[in-house]
This record gives C-alpha cells, structure tokens and sequence, in this order.
C-alpha cells in the first residue's frame, strides 16, 4: 500500500486554544479513513488544514509524497484533495448540472452527468439546485467532489441533517465511490463509520487518541471513555 | 453561440447604424454619447454583474482613458489613434495595480477601497491643476482631432462620423462582452458571485478570476473614457468625480445587472429619461430618482433582467 497523504507535526493554534496539536496522520491509497471525536476535538480544524482552507501554525502536509503545505486551497483542488462542505455549499441559483460542470472545469459545457447518475440525480439535472430537498442538496455536493475526479475525496460531516433512509443511500454511495478514491470521512454517526471505514482515527483535544480497525477502536478503553461512552 | 443571441446583438447595432438616417442632429448627439458610455457601462457590468464585485471607484478608470487621450493629444504630441492605444495600455496598468491591491478586500471593504482610491484621484486630477487645468478642463483644438488612417483624412469633429466610430467601438464592446460571458471566464465569474468559497474549493484560482474581471472592466471604462475625451474634445475633473462612478452602477441596475446588453439599455434610458424630465421641470433629478425607486421595487433585477427571468431565458 502506498501512502497517499501525510501530516507530520500539524499543529493550529487560535490564540492560546491548540484545536490541533502534532498530529502525526497517514492516509493509504484506496482506503476509507474516518477521524471521529467528540465536539470541539479539532475534526473540521484538522481537515480544514488537509484541504487548505486555513493555513497551520506549524508542522507539513504530504500528498503523494509532495509537500502541500504551503499551497492555497485551489491548487490543493487541483492536485486531488476534493472537500465537501459540512455546511451544504452549492449554487443555489445555477442548475444541478451547472454546479457539476464547474466541479467537472467544464463550465457552460457539456460535462458528463456520470456523478449526478452515480449519487442518482441524474433525473434532475435541469432543475434549479437551491429547489431540491435537502439530503439531494448533500448528494449534489458529494456528486461535485465526484466530478473533480479526486485521489483523496473528504467529505466532512455528510449525513449531517439526513434521514435514516437517505444514511443507507449514502453507505451504499460511499462503498460504491471508495472503489475508485481514498475517502477520509469525518463523521458523528458511530454505526455508519463502523459500518464504512477501514481504519478510524480518533482525535480528542486536537491530538490523536487511537487509531486501528473498527473492532480494536471500538474496544478501545480511553476510546470509550473519551467518546463512545459504555455502549 | 445560438443563432437568435447573434440575431438579437445584431439587429440593435444594425437598428443603431440606421438611426443615424432619420435622427435629428441633437438626437445623433445624444446617441454618440450614450454609445460611448455605455461601452463604460458594458465594461462595469463585467465586474458588477457578473462577478458580482461592486466598485465605487470606476471613475478613476474612465478619467484614466480620459486624461490620458487628452494629455497624450494635447502635450505629447500623439495622432488619435496612438492617443487610444496609449489611453488602453494606462486603463490596463492602473486598472492591474489597483486591483491588485482593492481586491484584497472583499463585501463592503471593497466598495470603501475603490471609492477611496477614486477621490484620490479625482483630488490628483485637482492638485495637478496647471496640467489637467482642474474644473475647467482640456478643449482639444479641432487640429488635433484630425488625423490620417489608412491614406483616408479623418475628422473626429464630423458629428456623422463621430457616430459611426462610437457606433464600431460599442458593436466591439458587445461582442468582447458576449465572448467573455459565453466563455469559461464568464462562468466562472458568475460562480464566484453565486458562491466564492465552493469555487475556490472547486479549484479555481478565484483571485486570478476577480484580477481578470477588474482588469477588464477597467479598461473598458478607460477607453469609454478616452473616446469620450477624443470625440468629444473635452476632458474635465467633473469626470472623474463620484458621480462618474455611480453612473455605470446606475445604468446597469436599470438596464439589468448579468446581461449583456442591460447596461446599454440603461444608458440610453437614463439620458431619455433625463432629457424628458427636464423638458417640463427644473428638477429632473427627483423624477429620475422616483423612476429608480419603483425600478427598485418592481423590477430588482433590472429591465432585461426581469424579461430574461419571465420570458427568455437565454438571452446572455
């Protein structure tokens, strides 16, 4: 297995709080990796740095055994590192294939619909994408970081708001997406990253607290007693 | 490009050709005016409309083209067109520094930097008064408006032919627009107006984007500016005052903001509007205020955009 992305020291302070603190993360290629942890523990911070939106304290990224650290968030994009937003962000106003020709760079072209039939919401790709129901607005957001065509799809929070019927599309969605890409799912729903990752990274006060397959996280002592409670 | 988008294009400029032939004087006048500035508001709409950048500030482009045609005529000695050339590679430059710098800022900060960056201008034009001679402002001799082109002797003191060159820059205008919002930039531009983040999270450079949209914008408000200068033998601080840069604003919200042939609209409606309301009163500004309001109110996204949004949904 071949390491896809690497963080060594990553660190970010705000102020005196230190949300992520040396983290040392390694991702392998094909895999799907869940990083849970309770509220406040640094998940969407420790992303946030991954995909470039906010720029570490100290430490490096590697992606593909290149350096990132220093790239602004786009050129991130452009190698590989796809971000779905925790908090639904489409265009609102343009159309559903509209939104996926500019994930796809085909802007105002005729982009493939593959990504919209393969989170099917092929049917509606005329429709204005501010008018679909929520969880198709969450669908359209991953169908987007699907047509970016990415090594390393992380998708922050995705069943956040979603119905338990839509949270069993959506296994079958990332089990069929993992076939092809490296997913790094950050996640609350204990059932679901059980059920999906391969490997589960448990961050608490923005250092990492365990790391292992699903069974040995589960029965993890300071796992359980940090996060997962008795159950 | 669709066939009715290149039929609808075509017919207002070939509708603008034949005007010349029945106008009044006083009406070709007009019409040379609005066509000029409505090149400067077609360049606005680029950055207002479509990347949804609003600029406070695009006064100091078009007085950039405005001085520059003038001063290069007047004082440095250079024939018309090497006055445009000149007036473009300024709108490109200054529009490229300032950009550089107001679109470090974004939202409201960005409408107070361009605003301030304007006055300063406008202030310059002022202090520099021996040179730009302030308020009063630069006549240029019908001497140097004559020049040769082609083995042809032009006369930009001919009103008819004034027409027709202002005519031939605003038909490029509003083929350099379409081809800009038909392509790749264009859309990118109005996905950075629709939802900045997700863009750059898209992976595109999306200050590379912005400094492209400002640039063009600017420099389409310079050369309006150094046509208007060129044609109309006159260049004034007036000009470069805020008003200056309000106008574009108002001209494409009225029109409507995002299509392509909203702000010529609303340049021409405004000067209609104006001309009407001072025929019967003294104060045309509050009849043209009232007009705005009820615009506001009843058609937000403008003239063309409102009949885009219920009728034709493809015009560009």
């Amino acid at each position: 297995m071949t390491v896809l992305l690497e963080t060594r020291g990553l660190s970010k302070n705000f102020g005196g709080l230190k949300a992520v603190s040396d983290v040392n993360f390694r991702v392998e290629k094909g895999e799907v990796r869940a990083v849970i942890g309770p509220n406040g523990a640094g998940k969407t911070t420790f992303v946030s740095l991954i995909s470039g939106r906010i720029a570490p304290s100290a430490g490096t990224i590697l992606f593909e055994g290149e350096d990132v650290t220093e790239l602004p968030a786009y050129a991130r994009v452009q190698k590989g590192i796809a971000y779905t937003f925790q908090i639904t962000s489409i265009y609102q106003n343009l159309s559903v294939a509209e939104n996926v020709a500019l994930a796809a760079h085909q802007p105002g072209g005729r982009a493939s619909l593959e990504p919209l039939a393969r989170v099917g919401l092929a049917d509606r790709a005329s429709q204005i994408a501010g008018t679909l129901a929520y969880g198709h607005q969450r669908l359209l957001e991953v169908a987007m970081g699907l047509a970016l065509k990415p090594k390393l799809l992380i998708l922050d929070e995705p069943t956040q708001g979603l119905s338990d019927a839509e949270i069993d599309n959506f296994i079958t969605l990332v089990r069929d997406v993992a076939r092809d890409e490296t997913v790094l799912l950050i996640e609350h729903n204990m059932p679901l990253v059980m059920e999906l990752a391969h490997r589960i990274t448990v961050l608490d006060r923005g250092s990492i607290l365990a790391e292992g397959t699903p069974q040995e996280v589960h029965a993890n002592a300071a796992v359980q007693a940090a996060y997962l409670g008795t159950g | 490009m669709t066939a009715r988008v290149l039929l609808l294009h075509g017919a207002v400029i070939v509708a603008l050709f034949l005007l010349q032939f029945v106008a009044s004087d006083y009406a070709v006048l007009t019409a040379t005016r609005i066509m000029v500035l409505a090149v400067y508001a077609l360049g606005y709409n680029i950055l207002f409309g479509y990347a949804g950048l609003l600029s406070l500030g695009h006064a100091m482009f078009f007085a950039t083209g405005l001085y520059a045609a003038a001063l290069g005529v007047t004082r440095l000695g250079m024939a018309v067109p090497e006055a445009f050339l000149f007036a473009a590679v300024c709108g490109v430059i200054v529009s490229t520094v300032i950009g550089l710098i107001a679109l470090r800022a974004s939202g409201v900060a960005f409408m107070i930097v361009t605003l301030m960056f304007s006055q300063a201008a406008f202030l310059t034009v002022l202090y520099f008064g021996d040179i730009t001679r302030g308020d009063e402002g630069i006549v240029i001799k019908d001497d140097q408006r004559v020049f040769s082109l082609f083995g042809h002797v032009v006369n930009l003191a001919d009103p008819v032919l004034r027409y027709n060159i202002a005519l031939v820059f605003l038909a490029l205008a509003i083929a350099a627009c379409l081809a800009v919002v038909r392509s790749k930039i264009g859309h990118v531009l109005v996905a950075i107006r629709e939802n900045e983040n997700r863009t750059a999270m898209l992976g595109y450079d999306v200050k590379r984007y912005k400094l492209i949209a400002f640039v063009l914008s600017g420099s389409f408000a310079a050369f309006s500016g150094a046509a208007y200068a060129l044609l109309f033998a006159y260049a004034g601080s007036t000009l470069a005052s805020i008003q200056y840069s309000i106008h574009p604003l108002l001209w494409t919200l009225l029109g409507g903001a995002a299509t392509v042939l909203g702000p010529v609209l609303g340049t021409a409606l405004m000067f209609l509007l104006v001309d009407f309301a001072s025929g019967f009163t003294s104060a045309s500004l509050l009849f043209v205020g009232v007009v705005l309001i009820l615009l506001v109110l009843f058609f937000p996204k403008g003239i063309l955009g409102t009949l885009r949004q219920r009728l034709w949904r493809w015009l560009p």
